[in-house]
């Protein structure tokens, strides 16, 4: 069953919407609520809960070939207005001088709610605060556990946006964020092993706990802490690497998601996130990755983290390829990149990826849903084609380059690989490369069952700064020859 | 509105939510607030220019040892905001029957009231950016300004007062030469001098020139290396990430567990401390906690203190000193050493002049082994003269080599670093950092 709500702005829409100044060429008003609530029980312990309320309106003009906004938590007339001022007067101080001078203009009409099974109204406090107790006391199965946590974080966010030409977008995002950790300890050595270190995440209501076996684990979570403890160090040297799906999520983050922002293309992010190695005329003819990879943009997978029907401009939000059979056909830009790379003389298709963190932050190119689309190997299959090698899961560290090229990183659970067979747990396995060619080395993708849609929910980016949530599909893959070591000895 | 009525604005308000509580609770209450403008740049025009103004109240309703905390964004209306603090209160206090209760729990009961206000002058933010445009000329300008005024305010029901209000601004920029070769730069303060923007350009367009020569690629090995003060400061960032807090030494978390349980340590002229005095952000935390001028951290290469929340302080039965919920530091400050600064190049002698690191991580976090990238102006020196830029290394190495076995000094000046960063508001954080030179530093890829 679907459940939805009435939206905790409808009070609010009239107001709103006189807020929108006149004798301007274009402006928009979005309105954004953020509910939360974070509840976490660390060594038997109720850590004190938090709720948040967070609501404000960012009204954006354009006027005379400038732009400019303002960002208030002041939700009266008179705060609205003063809000519409400002923004009007940095349009007009701007005029002339900006890299962005066409609106989005696209008015668009229409609605998303996230799909909600069990919403957590329904369970009360008490519940879920046991729910987490149990989850912590099953963490505790041996005495050289030394910390442990079952914390649950959720946000209602509602959102609306109303443009001058008579459009209006409202969209009820319900997320659900589990985590649970277990560390151990001997002597100088600790291991920490996570509930897939903050990716088992999406939208949805109780149902995502499910989802993701959140009970079951919190059991093997404190059990493969101490095989961590006690296992080897990874092995150093060139081999094949099986990769997770929760450690796929990290490689696509970094090494496709990030090197396709439009944005860093066109440098907007130098100063700070970085460029890119990837340029205007590589789509369309670029080769990305070995015949094997397709990666799409899909805001359209229902329960997945960064799934929506529009992006923060106002643009429709449709599956498409940034990668297929390997080669490079689109970037993630929204509505002003694509006119900025078409001012530039390149005229590409892009995404509905225009996107903030909240209302007090401008829409900036931003991944959604960036997804590995399933291929036909059977985990068995990946698995039996490594003669040496290392099956790793769940991130734990990440690194890479400013231009997202050169990455090293980190994984908490290692298996060795030998003639086709998994064998031992070891520690600290990480690997690394270079993005240009890492993709090429693509030599197995999982089939469906293998496949994984999980989260990133704290991506940082822009300026002023901004974290938001992402999501990233994968199946299990492999990739061949690469450089593989293990922690300090 | 200005800071003065924030102020105001803010007693009268939690004046008024005391009068709605029981005999047997306490109320405290913390205010994060902001007006602020940022301008981005990019090629030396303007990507996104605008206002923020937001006034985060977060409330933690007391009773016994019974607690809920929740946060709402006010709007400056009394009646709608009368209301929901009200209605927060109400939800607070049926939460908090529900909790059980929390043995850790602390309440600042005999912290002084204390005032920090630093007064600027207004700026123009249109003349500023007329002025930026102007001196960046034909340059490639990439990065944001930022300015304003930011207030962080506590106050308890028990009758402590905290403020704190600052007005400044920060200009964090970039030169681009060609793909991604730059120069990095920022400029901070209160208030903005021409003369010493211009100083700034002046020497970020120096080293344009040097960046112009074609680049290296240099093979992974490991090479005399001098830190500059920020990219000391990320390295030092990386190692804050739990290395000094209570809560990670306790439970064995922390990166730097090798010195608390094997005895290992950093070359004996390092002194690191948590300077709160010499800081630019407030001194005291969310639960009203007044922070010492000084926490130090680490004293001749040997750990000293942590970083006690108060929460820690009730979980591990020691005294609390101020540390927010995080215990990571605010105002790092690296006592200086013996090298000149002014000589560094020759100090240096051949090998690599690294301007920044980035995105750095752990490649082993019980061995403190961090991985990172080169980034911005790096350069390869022979004979104390530039040669030519570097393209980006991948550096993996343990603080244990780099402030430790491996390092040959620290330079006698420091450079105090303003935090440009902007996550949800403006960062108060700073910090005050000589740089260091390293006789062999780990680069692989």
């Amino acid at each position: 069953m679907t459940v939805t709500e009435p939206a905790a702005h409808q009070h609010l829409e009239p107001r709103l919407q006189a807020a929108l100044p006149g004798g301007v060429d274009y402006a928009t008003v979005r309105f954004s609520e953020t509910r939360a609530e974070y509840l976490a029980v660390r060594q038997g312990v109720a850590q004190p809960p938090s709720t948040a309320v967070d609501a404000g309106a960012m009204i954006t003009v354009w006027a005379g070939g400038g732009v400019g906004y303002a960002a208030t938590s002041d939700l009266t007339d008179t705060g609205l207005r003063n809000a519409a001022q400002r923004a009007t007067d940095w349009a007009r101080t701007t005029a002339g001088r900006t890299v962005a001078e066409t609106p989005p203009a696209v008015d668009p009409v229409g609605s998303y709610h996230s799909p909600v099974a069990e919403p957590w109204d329904r369970t009360s406090l008490a519940d879920r605060l046991a729910l987490l107790i149990e989850a912590d006391a099953a963490l505790d199965v041996d005495e050289r556990i030394v910390d442990r946590v079952a914390a649950l974080r959720r946000t209602d966010v509602d959102s609306l946006i109303l443009p001058t030409g008579g459009g209006r977008v409202e969209q009820l995002t319900r997320n659900t964020f589990p985590t649970m950790y277990a560390t151990a300890n001997s002597g100088a050595h600790t291991q920490t092993r996570t509930y897939g270190r903050n990716a088992n995440v999406g939208q949805g209501g109780r149902e995502v706990l499910d989802r993701f076996g959140f009970n079951r684990r919190a059991a093997e979570i404190g059990h493969e802490a101490i095989e961590l403890l006690e296992a080897d160090n990874c092995p150093t040297g060139t081999m094949d690497v099986v990769l997770a799906p929760d450690q796929m999520i990290l490689q696509i983050h970094e090494s496709i998601g990030h090197p396709l922002e439009l944005d860093r293309i066109l440098g907007d992010e130098r100063n700070y996130a970085g460029t890119s190695f990837v340029t205007l005329d590589m789509f369309g003819t670029y080769r990305y990755g070995s015949d094997l990879l397709n990666v799409t943009f899909d805001p359209t997978i229902e329960g997945q983290l960064a799934s929506y029907g529009f992006d923060d401009e106002g643009a429709v939000a449709t599956k498409q390829y940034l990668i297929r059979n390997g080669i490079l056909e689109r970037p993630l830009g929204g509505t002003i990149s694509q006119a900025r790379a078409a001012d530039q003389g390149v005229n590409i298709e892009g995404v509905a990826n225009s996107r903030a963190c909240s209302w007090n932050r401008p829409p900036i190119d931003r991944m959604a849903n960036i997804n590995v689309e399933p291929g036909t190997d059977s985990f068995d299959d990946l698995i039996a084609g490594v003669e040496q090698g290392v099956y790793l899961q769940t991130n734990n560290s990440w690194s890479i380059d400013d231009s997202r090229n050169k990455f090293q990183f980190s994984c908490e659970y290692g298996r060795l690989i030998t003639d086709g067979e998994l064998g031992p747990v070891v520690r600290n396995p990480s690997y690394r490369g270079i993005s240009a060619t890492f993709w090429r080395s693509l030599t197995g993708v999982g089939d469906p069952s293998t496949s994984q849609a999980l989260g990133t929910p704290n991506c940082g980016k822009g300026e002023p700064n901004q974290v938001i949530s992402t999501g990233h599909a994968s199946p299990v893959c492999r990739f061949s020859s690469i450089d593989v070591f293990g922690g300090a000895a | 509105m200005t800071a003065g009525d924030v102020r105001s604005y803010f007693s009268e308000l939690v004046t008024w939510a005391n009068g709605r509580l029981t005999t047997e609770e306490i109320l405290t209450c913390y205010l994060a607030a902001e007006d602020s403008n940022f301008v981005r740049f990019n090629r030396n025009l303007i990507r996104q220019a605008g206002s923020v103004s937001q006034r985060r109240l977060t409330l933690d309703l007391i009773a016994g040892t019974r607690h809920a905390s929740g946060s709402l964004q006010l709007s400056q209306d009394q009646d709608m905001d009368r209301a929901a603090v009200a209605s927060m209160i109400d939800g607070l206090r049926e939460q908090r029957r529900v909790m059980p209760e929390d043995p850790y729990l602390a309440v600042s009961t005999d912290n002084p009231s204390t005032e920090q206000v630093a007064v600027a002058d207004e700026r123009d933010p249109g003349s500023v950016i007329d002025e930026i445009q102007t001196v960046a000329g034909g340059r490639d300008l990439v990065g944001i300004y930022a300015e304003g005024s930011v207030n962080h305010g506590f106050a308890s029901s028990i009758g402590q007062q905290n403020w704190y209000q600052s007005d400044t601004f920060n200009f964090d920029w970039s030169f681009y030469l060609h793909g991604d070769k730059a120069v990095k730069n920022s400029y901070g303060g209160r208030a903005w001098n021409s003369s010493a923007f211009a100083a700034k350009v002046e020497a970020a367009s120096h080293q344009l020139e040097s960046l112009a020569r074609p680049a290296l690629d240099l093979k992974p090995g490991r090479y005399r290396t001098y830190l500059s003060p920020t990219a000391v400061q990320q390295l030092l960032r990386i190692v804050a990430w739990g290395g000094f807090g209570l809560k990670a030494h306790r439970t064995k978390q922390t990166p730097l567990l090798q010195m608390a349980t094997d005895g290992a340590g950093l070359h004996p002229s390092v002194r690191l401390a948590e300077a709160t005095a010499d800081g630019t952000g407030p001194n005291f935390q969310e639960q009203g906690f007044v922070r010492p001028d000084e926490v130090v951290l680490i004293d001749d290469g040997r750990l000293a203190d942590t970083l006690v929340s108060p929460r820690s302080a009730k979980e591990y039965g020691v005294a609390t000193n101020g540390a927010s919920n995080f215990e990571q530091p605010m105002a790092m400050a690296m006592a200086p050493g013996s090298l000149r600064t002014g000589e560094v190049l020759d100090e240096l002698g051949t090998g690599l002049l690294v301007g920044n690191l980035w995105y750095l991580n752990f490649s082993d976090r019980t061995a403190c082994r961090t991985t990172g990238m080169t980034r911005f102006a790096t350069f390869w020196v022979e004979g104390g003269e530039v040669v030519a830029p570097a393209n980006v290394m991948r550096f993996d190495d343990t603080i244990y080599n780099l402030l430790g076995d491996e390092l040959v000094g620290l330079t006698d000046s420091t450079e105090t670093l303003l935090d440009a960063g902007t996550y949800q508001a403006r960062s108060t954080e700073s910090a005050r950092l000589p740089g260091a030179l390293v006789e062999e530093m780990a680069f692989t890829l």
